[in-house]
């Protein structure tokens, strides 16, 4: 049995009671809403991104404890942070907690490694990838709403 | 306090869950470690053994294509499919098996309505009354149908108990009302709506009505000549049938003149090149080779339903709710949506701030199966300003011990999220 506590950890309980970045960004060069038709649930991702070079990001909408607390850590952790760096990390992201088995040296994700649990749930890996979808489509000068159906993801 | 699951009533003698629930055989599944507890009967109902073996049968013993066939077991399986039809029939009180059609299930069957009643009868500037608390499947063939014709749509407003504004209703009407398709049990709120009234509101400006009865045929009695209404949708799986057929009642007078709405096979009465005419009523609307064993699998839930009797279904489930309610009414931090005076046995709520979602996550892992979302009824939502809901369905198969556990769980929701 899947132990509850690894999905909702501490953390998780914490980004979705206090999201971090939880804002809208009245200067953004980026903005673009991500959807998940199956559950009715929405967020809109902001960025400022200079010379290639993410410099903010926010967020804002309304989700599962899962969907608010990955958005939360994922505008946490773009400041500073190049486009090319943050696909590769999306990428390592995804891989991450879509793995059959547990996947190692994941360091490099840093806090989002407390997403890792969602991996034995597989009805709720869309919540964690919502936000990661929309930033991804973002970051490729789509302004189009991203769904978490699109069968492209 | 535990309440017996043995009900002593007034007009029926007692049911006995316990039997009941052994004609169950997923009933008998653990998930998680935790026998499953299934709340998720709005969504579909659990199949009863007889159901399952009648398929079974079918395939075993007399599969076969159905009508126009000399042989053996295209006889059995036409009457057995024909059969179906009169026990459906006789479930909604028709008065001919000519009104029954066989559909895939509801939402097939307000597209059908939608395409050949709706195309013929409703044209530009027409209006379709509707009502807030529609089923997406009972909004979206009406918005397709108004961009083809350039109808429109007129909605009947909820009050926050989840209750229909009937003098509204009233107000709706005008000489371009052509119709009003309406949800006879919500399946987001549970509410029961006045049928019979609203029929005699619509009739006396010439209206015709749908009914949405998906919700509604498997918790009480449905009689389609008391409630007067044109048109009676309703899906075999809900009751403890199959999933992929279901059943659309129209008033013969209606079916009579209504255009085909898929061409084909079995749906003619003789074909050339230059012109095709179409079968009688109901076959007319059955195009192509039907799902056959489902249908006739649809007829012997019926019968089961009525071996225990809608009467006792209904008392034994809003028992149920009314055990749920009182427990909702004292639980931390818990809001009821829908609260209608009449209910079927749905409970839709919201726990705190925690996510729908959340919730049905941690209480799978106890074993409890909910559904959690939008229920297929945004507009619902938008009314609530809620994203989504957790919702609890019961079927009369549900004991009151499994209440208890469903609210013993939802501390454990409240205890993860009070970290």
């Amino acid at each position: 049995m899947s132990d509850l506590r690894e999905l909702y950890q501490e953390v998780i309980i914490d980004h979705n009671r206090h999201p971090r970045n939880f804002y809208k960004m009245e200067d953004a060069t980026q903005q673009i809403d991500g959807i998940n038709p199956l559950c009715g649930d929405k967020i809109t991702i902001y960025l400022k991104v200079v010379d290639n070079v993410i410099q903010e990001a926010s967020f804002q909408g309304t989700g599962c404890a899962i969907s608010i607390a990955s958005a939360s850590l994922m505008t946490d952790s773009l400041p500073g942070k190049t486009i090319q760096f943050v696909e590769a990390i999306f990428k390592k992201f995804h891989d991450f907690i879509t793995a059959t088995d547990k996947p190692t040296n994941t360091e490099e994700l840093g806090k989002l490694n407390v997403l890792g649990g969602v991996r034995d749930y597989p009805a709720r890996i869309k919540c964690a990838t919502l936000a990661w979808h929309a930033l991804h489509a973002a970051l490729n000068e789509s302004s189009e709403p991203v769904s978490t159906e699109d069968k492209s993801l | 306090m535990m309440v017996s699951d043995v009900e002593a009533t007034t007009t029926a003698p007692a049911l006995d869950i316990d039997a009941l629930r052994r004609d169950f055989p997923i009933l008998q599944r653990r998930i998680h470690g935790k026998p499953l507890v299934y709340f998720d009967n709005a969504a579909t109902s659990q199949k009863p053994q007889v159901v399952i073996d009648c398929l079974d049968n079918y395939y075993k013993h007399y599969n076969s294509n159905i009508h126009r066939g000399v042989h053996t077991l295209s006889q059995e399986a036409t009457a057995a499919y024909e059969g179906a039809r009169h026990k459906i029939q006789h479930f909604l009180n028709a008065k001919s098996p000519k009104e029954i059609v066989f559909v895939r299930g509801t939402t097939e069957a307000i597209n059908l309505v939608a395409n050949s009643y709706g195309r013929t009868n409703i044209g530009q500037d027409d209006e379709i009354i509707l009502s807030e608390m529609e089923h997406h499947a009972n909004i979206v063939p009406w918005q397709l149908l108004c961009e083809q014709t350039g109808a429109k749509l007129k909605i009947i407003p909820i009050n926050d108990q989840g209750e229909l504004l009937l003098d509204k209703y009233a107000e709706l009407f005008t000489p371009k009302t052509k119709l009003v398709a309406i949800v006879h049990v919500s399946n987001a709120l549970g509410t029961i709506n006045p049928i019979q009234s609203m029929v005699k509101i619509a009739h006396q400006h010439g209206v015709p009505v749908l009914v949405d009865g998906a919700q509604a045929t498997p918790h009480m009695k449905v009689d389609v000549q008391a409630l007067d209404c044109d048109f009676y949708t309703l899906s075999s799986h809900k009751m403890y049938g199959p999933t992929g057929v279901g059943a659309l009642y129209v008033r013969q007078s209606i079916l009579e003149d209504m255009p085909p709405y898929q061409g084909g096979g079995e749906m003619i009465q003789w074909v050339t090149f230059e012109k095709t005419t179409f079968n009688e009523i109901p076959f007319r609307f059955e195009a192509g080779t039907m799902p056959i064993a489902d249908a006739i699998a649809f007829g012997t839930a019926i019968d089961y339903l009525q071996s225990i009797g809608l009467d006792r279904i209904s008392q034994r489930e809003q028992a149920l709710l009314h055990y749920a309610e009182q427990q909702a009414a004292d639980f931390p931090g818990l809001r009821i949506i829908g609260t209608a005076q009449h209910k079927a046995s749905i409970l839709s709520f919201l726990l705190d701030s925690i996510h729908a979602h959340d919730v049905g996550t941690i209480l799978d892992n106890e074993g409890i199966a909910i559904r959690t979302g939008h229920h297929c009824a945004m507009p619902v939502m938008q009314h609530f300003h809620v994203p989504a809901t957790a919702r609890a369905s019961f079927s009369f198969y549900n004991t009151f011990a499994e209440i208890d556990q469903l609210f013993e769980a939802l501390h454990k929701v409240r205890e993860v999220f009070a970290r």
